[in-house]
């Protein structure tokens, strides 16, 4: 638990970061670092986002799968990094 | 008589033929036409004359024998050849037609013979049968006459002739045989001769069919052979290649298909739906949260996110490259069109007469409203002469409006001559002015701010009151006589300067000083405290608020009440400064060499509010409402009592500018001397000699903090703060006098300089250095004040004032106004580059010292060294004879080599 919230600190310290937010594999929020309405309007939108990411690269290549999601807008940007799929066993980092 | 059967048949022949024809000629003329037939043996006769031939006169008769006897002119016995002819009787020829009627001979030419007219009628013998028969008639007397006689006539006058004539005898040409010597040949050969017979065609058609109609009609083309020709088809043995090899390409399409259905839409219907997230509870969000797999989740994806986290601080992502790239070439493709456009003059006649504007400023928040002083134009012994005229024209401040170029807005009555004034950066209705006798004055113009702010609808309204009312009376109704503002304090003249206020700064709001020059926090959140400087060699510190020491004495407080009695349009704000304001710190400047101080005209501080821009009255108004509504500056009695924070990071450095042309670098922080325990400035750190007159301008570039333009005399200097060894930049001499500069307040690089004869100079550094990038004359007189403003992102002004009181507002063109993106760091880069050289410079001037003694070393030592080896006067010489024989033995050995000298020497 302290080792979660001291990474997450570690994150939301860096520069220009705005929130984090932490999304079960089912899209609800589990943590937050903004407020209640942003974290489920943003939960919601990209869930059905990382799917249709993630089926993208798995039609493609069955082998293969997403591991990072970066939407740039003119304003800011939205980073998401994916867990693991509910049928694989580990998850690659890649460097 | 042979002949005569001969002539007989063929008389008779003849003569059948004659009735042949002469039946022939009578059935044919009788057939045609039926009137002649009565007349028809009279033809008869009338054919039978020879006129076929020509001779219409004789009627070829046949003569028988009996009728020869009868007319005794029976051949060779009557009529012989000597005398063919003979003369018949006419009664005789009738009787014999008579008696033998039809049988005469003479029948068919009885009518002749009966119409004859002479009596005689001639008979010819015709031997040849010329005429067809044998005898003939001749017809006509006339005839008959020329047969007779002619030829007997001829002959005698051919007879007659001959004898008259002397024996030439005419020969006719007798006939000769022809005979042939061979031309014939020739001219056979020679001739033209057809010969083949010419075919002769000719064709006839019905004349009616000439120019009819055609009519055409259909044929079949194979109903006759070669009715037409025919190319047949055939196979063509080139075109009979099999393509064994063919190129073909493919491709794989997904299937799209496009299906629409139209719904039927019966009638609107209202539906909601309320849903809510999806959210855990406390009590889950906990049991998630400390869950191994998420701890696990997060440290494995971290490094992702810090990775693309720090790409995105690398490099900035939201670069637009494309317009980046269209700004650095639109800053260089203008560059001619830097100018300055007039937009608007202002000039009074009636105020600004004979006079100079002195000090210009923008108001900080109403578009378009300008504040001018102006100030007589005299020499200092004019004016001491003039003195006491001059008390009673007073030279107001005037505000002038974009609206109405004629009529100023509003005036501000002056105690004295205002030399330089500013706007309060916190509330612009407060308005400090400098004077003429060394006195602060502070103006309120709080209730005309509505007026000022309406002067655009407010001009030209009143045009149409009444025409009859007198002059005076209309001039103050029609309010475009500007209104008359009075000061709301002035400082005491005792404790004031001792001369004319030159330059007049607020400091900032976030700061304020106590008396010994330490800055503290200023809780106000206004600008409470301003800085004023003068020719007599002090700068002092002024306060808004009431020094504490008043307020302790009650007894001088009532003074003051009664003393001065505020006329009634005066606001009230600074009643408690009103001449009786003291400054708060006084500092000297005194000059470290030798005794005497300095006389600042112009000074820069380093934490200044640099008013460039409008600014939204909404900044003003975020602040007072920490004191509720009213005006913080009414409010502003007392110092507040509570302690200070002392603010560390405020730098009490600043530059000044003296009538000398001087440059100095000071800090008003006041030390306390130890002996007698009074507050003394401390001494300048720095000075500098730059300027041949009085330094009118010192100016922060509004770009960086550290970079100060002073301009004075005939030439301008750009300093760092900081470097100590000299101007970073300092330009050449000009020919006319620098009166006043400007940076501008968009180019980092830019900056304006006025001239004493009207001209403006436009400086841009990264450009030129050595001359101005470019000079518009503004006015025939001298530039006073040069004030740039921005009032927009497309229009940049500059109001320029010059000697003859009217102020210009010129357009400041795109170019000039915009910078290229990366111009300020450029700017930078170039003052750092400056700094460098002048290090470097300085460097070199070390370093040409230091040769410069080496060389002085060295030519000594050399003096020294030559002094020792001289050689003496023997020695030379011996070394020359040596050279001069070396010099003979080469000579002699190049001529024996040339063979011009005999080599007497070998043998010998």
């Amino acid at each position: 638990m302290a080792e979660v919230e001291e990474t997450l600190k570690r994150i939301q310290s860096q520069k220009g970061v705005q929130g984090i937010i932490v999304v079960n594999s089912e899209g609800i929020p589990i943590k937050s670092t903004v407020d209640n309405s942003t974290t489920v309007q943003y939960a919601g939108l990209m869930h059905s986002f990382i799917m249709k990411a993630r089926s993208t690269v798995r039609d493609i290549d069955p082998q293969n799968d997403l591991t990072f999601l970066r939407i740039r807008s003119k304003k800011n940007e939205i980073m998401i990094a994916p867990g693991k799929s509910p049928s694989a066993s580990g998850f690659q980092a890649s460097c | 008589m042979l002949e005569s059967p001969k002539s007989s048949k063929t008389s008779a022949l003849s003569a059948k033929g004659s009735v042949k024809k002469l039946k022939g000629e009578t059935k044919a003329k009788g057939s045609a036409k039926g009137k002649r037939k009565q007349l028809g043996k009279k033809d008869e006769e009338e054919d039978v004359s020879m006129a076929s031939i020509g001779h219409p006169e004789i009627f070829p008769l046949v003569f028988t024998e009996k009728t020869q006897e009868i007319l005794n002119c029976r051949i060779n016995e009557d009529i012989t050849e000597e005398k063919p002819y003979k003369l018949l009787k006419k009664e005789d020829i009738i009787q014999d037609m008579k008696t033998r009627a039809a049988v005469s001979d003479f029948h068919p030419v009885k009518k002749i013979v009966l119409e004859y007219p002479g009596e005689e009628l001639l008979i010819v013998l015709d031997r040849e049968f010329k005429y067809g028969q044998n005898f003939y008639l001749v017809a006509t007397e006339e005839a008959k006459e020329s047969f007779l006689n002619p030829p007997e006539a001829v002959e005698e006058e051919g007879e007659t002739k001959e004898g008259t004539t002397e024996e030439y005898v005419y020969k006719p040409p007798v006939r000769k045989p022809w005979v042939s010597l061979g031309s014939e040949k020739e001219i056979e050969e020679e001739s033209v001769n057809e010969s083949v017979r010419k075919i002769k065609y000719m064709i006839s058609r019905v004349r009616r069919e000439f120019g009819s109609k055609v009519k055409f009609t259909d044929r079949n083309a194979s109903s006759v052979k070669d009715g037409y020709i025919e190319c047949t088809s055939y196979q063509d043995k080139n075109f009979s290649i099999m393509k064994l090899e063919k190129d073909v390409g493919a491709q794989v399409v997904p299937k799209v298909r496009e299906m629409s259905t139209q719904t039927k839409w019966t009638y609107p219907r209202n539906a909601t739906t309320q849903y809510f997230p999806r959210e855990f509870s406390d009590e889950e969000k906990e049991l998630c949260l400390s869950s191994e797999d998420l701890k696990e989740f997060i440290i494995s994806v971290f490094l992702r996110v810090e990775i693309a986290l720090q790409q995105n601080e690398i490099m900035n992502a939201f670069f637009d490259d494309w317009k980046a790239l269209a700004e650095d070439e639109s800053a260089f493709g203008g560059k001619s069109d830097a100018y300055l456009k007039e937009y608007q003059s202002f000039t009074d006649l009636h105020y600004l007469k004979h006079r100079r504007v002195s000090c210009v400023c923008w108001h900080p928040t109403i578009y378009g409203i300008i504040a001018v002083s102006v100030t007589e134009r005299l020499s200092y012994e004019e004016r001491i002469t003039q003195s006491g005229k001059l008390l009673l024209q007073k030279s107001p401040i005037l505000f002038w409006s974009f609206s109405d170029p004629i009529h100023p807005q509003l005036m501000l009555e002056c105690p004295e001559e205002v030399y330089c004034f500013e706007f309060c950066p916190s509330d612009p209705n407060i308005i400090a002015g400098g004077c003429r006798n060394g006195q602060v004055v502070l103006w309120d113009i709080s209730e005309y701010e509505e007026k000022l702010q309406n002067a655009k609808t407010g001009a030209g309204g009143s045009k149409n009151t009444a025409v009859n009312m007198p002059t005076f009376i209309q001039a103050q109704q029609s309010g475009k006589e500007p209104h008359f503002v009075r000061y709301c304090a002035v400082s005491s003249i005792e404790y004031g300067h001792k001369t004319v206020i030159t330059d007049i700064h607020w400091l900032p709001d976030y700061f304020e000083v106590n008396r010994m020059g330490i800055a503290f926090e200023n809780r106000t959140g206004v600008c409470v405290q301003l800085v004023t400087c003068s020719p007599d060699c002090s700068i002092l510190f002024w306060d808004l608020r009431a020094p504490k020491t008043t307020i302790q004495n009650s007894t001088e407080k009532a003074k003051d009440e009664k003393a001065i009695e505020a006329p009634p349009d005066v606001p009230t704000t600074f009643k408690h400064l009103d001449l009786s304001w003291r400054p708060l710190i006084k500092a000297n400047l005194s000059k470290s060499d030798t005794s005497g101080d300095y006389s600042p005209t112009k000074i820069s501080l380093v934490e200044e509010h640099f008013h460039y821009k409008m600014q939204d009255k909404m900044q003003y108004q975020i602040k007072p409402e920490m004191f509720g509504d009213e005006n913080p500056y009414k409010q502003l009695r007392v110092p507040s009592a509570k302690p200070l924070k002392i603010l560390e990071n405020i730098a009490t450095n600043f530059f000044v500018g003296t009538e000398d042309g001087e440059v100095i670098y000071s800090d008003w922080k006041m030390e306390r001397e130890s002996d007698s325990g009074r507050l003394i400035s401390q001494k300048p750190a720095n000075k500098y000699t730059i300027h041949d007159g009085i330094v009118h301008t010192i100016q922060r570039s509004p770009f960086f903090k550290d970079i100060i333009l002073s301009v004075g005399g005939w030439n301008f200097a750009i300093w760092k703060e900081g470097v100590t060894s000299g101007p970073i930049l300092q330009s050449c001499c000009s020919s006319k006098r620098y009166t006043v500069g400007h940076w501008s307040l968009s180019r980092a690089g830019v900056f304006f300089i006025g001239r004493e004869d009207g001209n403006i100079d436009i400086w841009d550094l990264l450009e030129k250095t050595h001359e101005p990038s470019q000079t518009q004359n503004i006015s025939i007189s001298m530039i006073t004040c040069i004030k740039p403003w921005i009032v927009s992102s497309k229009q940049h002004f500059l109001a320029i004032s010059d000697d003859f009181g009217t102020l210009h507002i010129l357009e400041i063109s795109w170019t000039l106004s915009h910078p290229s993106s990366n111009e300020r760091a450029s700017v930078l880069h170039y003052f750092e580059r400056e700094v460098k050289h002048l290090d470097y410079f300085e460097q070199r001037q070390e370093f040409r010292a230091k040769e410069r003694e080496e060389l002085e070393l060295e030519k000594q030592r050399k003096k020294i060294k030559v002094a020792g080896g001289q050689k003496s006067r023997e020695q030379m010489e011996e070394q020359m004879n040596i050279n001069y024989v070396d010099f003979l033995d080469e000579e002699k050995k190049i001529l024996t080599g040339l063979g011009l000298l005999k080599a007497t020497d070998r043998f010998a």
